[in-house]
Order: structure tokens, then sequence, then C-alpha cells
């Protein structure tokens, strides 16, 4: 059977498997989120020793550094989705970017704030204008942006439009949190975050790290999809096949 | 030219132009910042005398001595070529420990001893439970010998 896969970027079409997936990537991201909290506070260690003894707090990595790598993918989603939606002109892209926009500023600001809340004890700062510290701000600004210069302009193809090229230009902020500390020396290094490297941690907290991350990640499918049904009815209010299912809603 | 594929080549520049701007910010993130100086700059007299800067390095084996106050630890910064004696009364944070890294806020004071107002700790990236930590590094040190040995 041959699918024709571009039926679906008809806005009419997405909306009933965008309400399916929704259900399916819940379902997913409860159980993965489940899994790993709990595999993160009873199956791991309780302090860390050696070159780094931090003691209980340093679970908080189970939330800090999913929703980090989280911030990060998400706005690479986000600037995807507006350039093609800046070069085909679908109205759906527009839509799947302006539905990522909010859940990626919310894992953002969860980043910045669970990382005070571990730097107070570890480092002895709620806040520092480490490199990495400062570029996650800024791209915490670049989403509020988004989100603000898009509800800025009235109209909505224009909004896109303007908002997609803010993104765009903003993805110079990734790489740079990417490749902010990449320095082997400590003594030499100007940061107060220290290169990672996933080989160097213990396999349970590892594993419960990485559940988690595939939990964010199923979460923000599950949040974006269910923000684009709105999205979706929104928009295309004045359409024939919204209408019908508005009175389909009502007589029930 | 289609005006699709005119847009696309002109997607296409503006992600290479943020590319290339990346590029450079994290080359010059890398070289340039002077987010602390180290102790063989201090000893150099390239760090200012007349106001806050920040020192930075590993703090010495055996250095760290509390005061008779119980407030005040007096412990020495090191880079491996020189070293900086640090004074600080507060409390230090977690991770503050011989031979981890450290960063400190203060003034250089007139004896050469650095007043420290902040000191920051550093961390790693090893996250080990302290007994697997207790033997990787047994044999991170029996590890010459065996490969010599296997060689």
């Amino acid at each position: 059977m041959k699918v024709n896969w571009f039926k679906f970027a008809a806005p009419a079409n997405f909306y009933p498997v965008a309400g399916w997936l929704v259900s399916v990537f819940a379902v997913l991201a409860a159980a993965a989120i489940l899994i790993g909290l709990y595999w993160g506070f009873f199956e791991t260690p309780s302090v860390l020793g050696g070159t780094n003894p931090q003691k209980e707090y340093y679970r908080i990595i189970f939330i800090h550094v999913p929703a980090a790598w989280m911030s990060m993918w998400l706005y690479l989603v986000l600037a995807g989705w507006c350039a093609i939606g800046l070069v085909f002109n679908t109205r759906l892209s527009y839509m799947m970017a302006a539905a990522v926009a909010p859940t990626g500023a919310i894992f953002t600001f969860l980043a910045l704030w669970t990382g005070a809340l571990w730097g107070r004890p570890s480092w002895g700062t709620y806040w520092d204008w480490d490199p990495r510290l400062t570029s996650e701000l800024i791209l915490f600004f670049l989403y509020l942006g988004y989100i603000a210069l898009h509800s800025a302009i009235d109209d909505t193809r224009r909004a896109d439009k303007a908002a997609a090229l803010l993104a765009i230009v903003g993805l110079i902020c990734v790489p740079v949190i990417f490749w902010s500390i990449n320095c082997p020396d400590p003594t030499q290094c100007a940061a107060l975050h220290q290169r990672s490297s996933l080989s160097q941690m213990e396999s349970n907290i590892l594993s419960s790290m990485l559940i988690m991350a595939f939990g964010f990640w199923m979460y923000s499918f599950a949040a974006a999809f269910a923000r684009l049904r709105g999205i979706i009815l929104e928009r295309e209010a004045d359409t024939a096949w919204v209408q019908e299912l508005a009175t389909k809603e009502a007589r029930r | 030219m289609r005006p699709r594929t005119k847009r696309l080549l002109f997607v296409g520049l503006a992600i290479g132009g943020v590319g290339v701007a990346a590029t450079l910010a994290i080359t010059a993130l890398q070289s340039n910042i002077s987010y602390f100086f180290s102790p063989s700059q201090v000893i150099a007299a390239e760090a200012p005398t007349d106001r806050v800067f920040r020192i930075g390095g590993m703090v010495e084996e055996g250095s760290i001595a509390r005061q008779p106050d119980g407030l005040t630890v007096l412990f020495s910064v090191t880079d491996n070529a020189e070293r900086v004696q640090v004074s600080y009364t507060g409390i230090l944070p977690d991770l503050f420990g011989a031979d981890q890294g450290v960063v400190a806020r203060g003034r250089l004071g007139q004896d050469g001893v650095f007043y420290a107002e902040e000191v920051l700790a550093k961390h790693d990236e090893s996250y080990m439970p302290p007994e697997v930590a207790a033997t990787l590094k047994t044999a991170q040190t029996d590890t010459p010998t065996t490969a010599v040995a296997t060689q």
C-alpha cells in the first residue's frame, strides 16, 4: 500500500493524527519518567567519590542534564520547522514551530533553575557568568523573544515569517552552549562547568539519566502535538471542516 | 530560478552564516576569556593590585589550614608552577577540597596573600560511587607497568 505522506501536511488531515499521537507519547513519557525517577532515587549510589565527591544533591542531574539537552534539541527542531516553513511556505510547519517554542522555553528555564539549586551546595553560588550559564540564559531569552515577536504581530503569516527569521539567527546560541567548555586542563579552564564524558559515569546513574532524557523527549512530543491541535483549530476556525467538527461536538 | 529555490538558497545561506559566526564565537571563548588569573600571572604581577579579580587553579594538597577562630581558612592555589596563599572567612562549598579546582574572587593584599570574598569549587565529569572511584585510582596507578608488560 502506498501512503501519500504529503496528505498529512494539510492541517485538516493532521489534526486527528495529532490527537492520536498525543495519547501515545503521553503514556510513553509518563512511563519513562516514572522508571527514570525510581531508578535515579533508589538504584543509584547515595554519594559520589573520587575527584568529584558530591553528596545526595548530585541526583539533580537526572532532571538538569536531560532538561538542558532538550532545551538545545528543541531549539534545533524549532529552527528546523521555521526553515522548512520559509522555504516551502507550508502552514503546518509554522504551526509546529509555534507549538514547540513554549516547551523549549520551559525546559530551558528548568535547566537554569535546577542548575542554580545544584550550584549553590556544590560550587558555592546560585549563578555565575560562566560561558555555558550565560549562553543558556540567552537561549531562554531567544525562546521568549520568538514567542513575544510572534504574538506581537497581528497578521499570522507575517508573524510566522518574522519570528522564523529570529529563530534562525538565534541558532548561533546552540553550538556555543554545546562547545563552550571543551577545555581539558582544569587549571586553565575559563568555566565552572567541566567537559562531560558519559563513559566516566556509573552505569546506574547514566541509565536513569538517559531514561529521563527519553521521557522528557516523549513529553515534548505529547505537549507539542497537544498545543498544535489548539493552534490548528484557532487558525482554521473559518474553514468548513472545523465548523463541522464544532457542530458535531455541540450535538454530543 | 524558481522562487522556492531562491528561498531555499536564502535560508541555507542564513544558516551557513550563523554557523560561521558560532565557530568564531566558540574560538574566541576558548582563547580569550580572562575569567580568572592563574597563580603564575599573580606572581608575575600581571593581576591588578587595586581592584577585585579572580584567581583560579587547584587547591594544593596538604595546604588547607583552619584558623583558631573556626571560620577562617588558609590554603594555597597552584597551577603546578607557582602558588598563591589564599585566606577566606566563611562557609566553603561542598566540593572544596585538596587537589580540587577552585576559583576565588577577592583582592591581593600588601603581604602577598589573596583575601577572598567568595570561593567557588569546580566539579568534573566523573560520576562514580566512592568504592569504584578508589579501584579506578589503583587501576590507573597500575596501568604503566601492565601496559609495558603487554606491549
